[in-house]
């Protein structure tokens, strides 16, 4: 069964779900990867204050392809976490309560999304043209002069991912590798 | 003596950039079929059809499979008998891949230096390796590659007394590792022998030959069909979301090697594993 979520994601709402939960995000959330993450908390430290606001917000780290005329988005499929796994547990202190991305994440990241009652979400990786078709609208709101790893301002409807890690450090990749494993 | 425009070049570059990027192979899509059927984990089949659905998507509108386009790797074979006019041959493959990632709305994914981090916008320079062969033929290859699985891949410098065991074992750790990150299921190219950057090339060639497909070498086809096995038993599964489908192929290649070296080479690609080729 799939679990609608609007965003903004509240507290409230990311601490009832559950790490293999099927979800689909209907909202706003914002693309940032690498080279985002980077400058974004060099600017907090110089300017005190992020492109947008942090509080309850979701990121998908993600570059998409460019669009074709007359499209929203090109291909928009996630990229690997764990290279933002440096970045994050400072993001998710000053408010971001879920990230969308995939693979695996290091014990500072879950460390943090326990501390602040956060979700990390796994969309396909390689289904970059599935996803796009659930992303309505899309501007890039800062750091233009990146190309791909602009920060995009997305709205998605019904947006396909899986609760991978939980609120409560319930890790689906562990759990379901175990249940496989027959080696 | 024959000689070969580079406009010609440029212009087939151009076109299998685009053609790779958009549509998916015959030997992955029919790999990921048949996964599908044989899959037992839920989340794990569920993954598989999104995955083969998001590449009818993509042949049917012209976009590309996934968002990380790559950076284009070129292999050349090129007869020396062959003159090529008009201007040099890696300026004209450069210009197919700047055409191409333009003209078909591919991305952008190379920076100028590993340190300064400056994007080129035109994904060039592309990574060109030549290889004279006997002839009056010239055979151009591209293999568009994300970074997701590149970063996952591992070369060992292991000794001789290591032997094929632990080779093997090398290789399923460097999987294991891997874990979710590189978008399993996975295609792995193997190279064995040579030295540190024959091994290296080897493996990366090794993902130009067809899932399903085996090595010439019977104990190198009883190690990949080993593997293959122990891969998939290792419950990491369809986008490491449990399952037996960790990997739709094993292609390992070898190289005569120093007698006091045995390189493993492991390269890790993800089931969007492309590549085009054509004969001028």
């Amino acid at each position: 069964m799939t679990i609608n979520v609007t965003t903004p994601l509240t507290k409230e709402k990311s601490s009832a779900l559950c790490a293999g939960d099927i979800i689909a995000i209907t909202g706003t959330i914002y693309t940032a990867r690498d080279a985002a993450h980077k400058r974004m908390l060099e600017d907090y430290e110089r300017l005190g204050y992020f492109p947008f606001d942090m509080e309850n917000a979701i990121i998908y780290y993600a570059g998409p392809s460019p669009a074709k005329p007359g499209e929203v988005i090109g291909s928009a499929g996630p990229t690997t976490s764990y290279r933002m796994d440096a970045y994050a547990p400072f993001l998710l202190d000053k408010g971001e309560t879920g990230m969308i991305g995939k693979g695996a994440r290091n014990a500072e990241v879950l460390d943090a999304m326990k501390r602040n009652g956060a979700v990390y979400f796994a969309a396909t990786g390689g289904a970059a043209a599935l996803i796009s078709s659930h992303i309505k609208k899309a501007e890039v709101i800062a750091y233009d002069d990146l190309g791909a790893e602009a920060i995009h301002k997305l709205y998605v409807e019904d947006f396909p991912c899986v609760v991978v890690v939980d609120s409560l450090g319930n890790n689906l990749y562990e759990s379901e590798k175990a249940k496989y494993r027959t080696l | 003596m024959r000689e070969i425009e580079t406009a010609k070049i440029t212009e087939a570059v151009k076109k299998m950039c685009i053609d790779a990027n958009y549509f998916l192979n015959s030997d992955i899509y029919e790999a990921l079929e048949c996964a599908k059927n044989n899959e037992s984990s839920p989340i794990g089949k569920e993954m598989l059809c999104q995955i083969t659905k998001n590449a009818d998507i993509a042949k049917a509108n012209n976009v590309p499979i996934c968002q990380d386009t790559g950076m284009a790797i070129v292999f050349v074979e090129i007869g020396q008998e062959v003159h090529i006019s008009g201007g040099s041959l890696a300026d004209a493959i450069n210009e197919g891949v700047r055409q191409g990632y333009t003209v078909g709305y591919l991305r952008k994914s190379v920076v100028s230096d590993p340190f300064i981090r400056v994007n080129t916008k035109d994904n060039t320079p592309a990574i060109i390796h030549f290889n004279l062969v006997e002839g009056d033929g010239l055979k151009i290859e591209i293999a568009p590659k994300g970074a997701g699985s590149e970063n996952m891949s591992k070369i060992y410098m292991m000794k001789p007394s290591d032997g094929i065991e632990g080779a093997k074992q090398a290789i399923l750790d460097t999987i294991e590792a891997a874990g979710p990150n590189p978008c399993p299921p996975m295609v792995i190219g193997v190279g064995c022998g040579g030295n540190f950057e024959t091994a290296a090339l080897l493996a990366k060639k090794a993902l130009l030959r067809p899932v399903g497909s085996h090595s010439d070498k019977e104990h190198i086809k009883e190690m990949e069909i080993e593997l293959l096995e122990k891969i998939n038993s290792t419950g990491i599964g369809p986008q490491g979301l449990g399952g037996k489908t960790t990997a739709l192929g094993i292609n390992i290649e070898t190289y005569a090697t120093h007698i006091a070296c045995m390189p493993i080479a492991v390269n890790i690609s993800c089931h969007v594993t492309r590549h085009a080729v054509c004969n001028l």
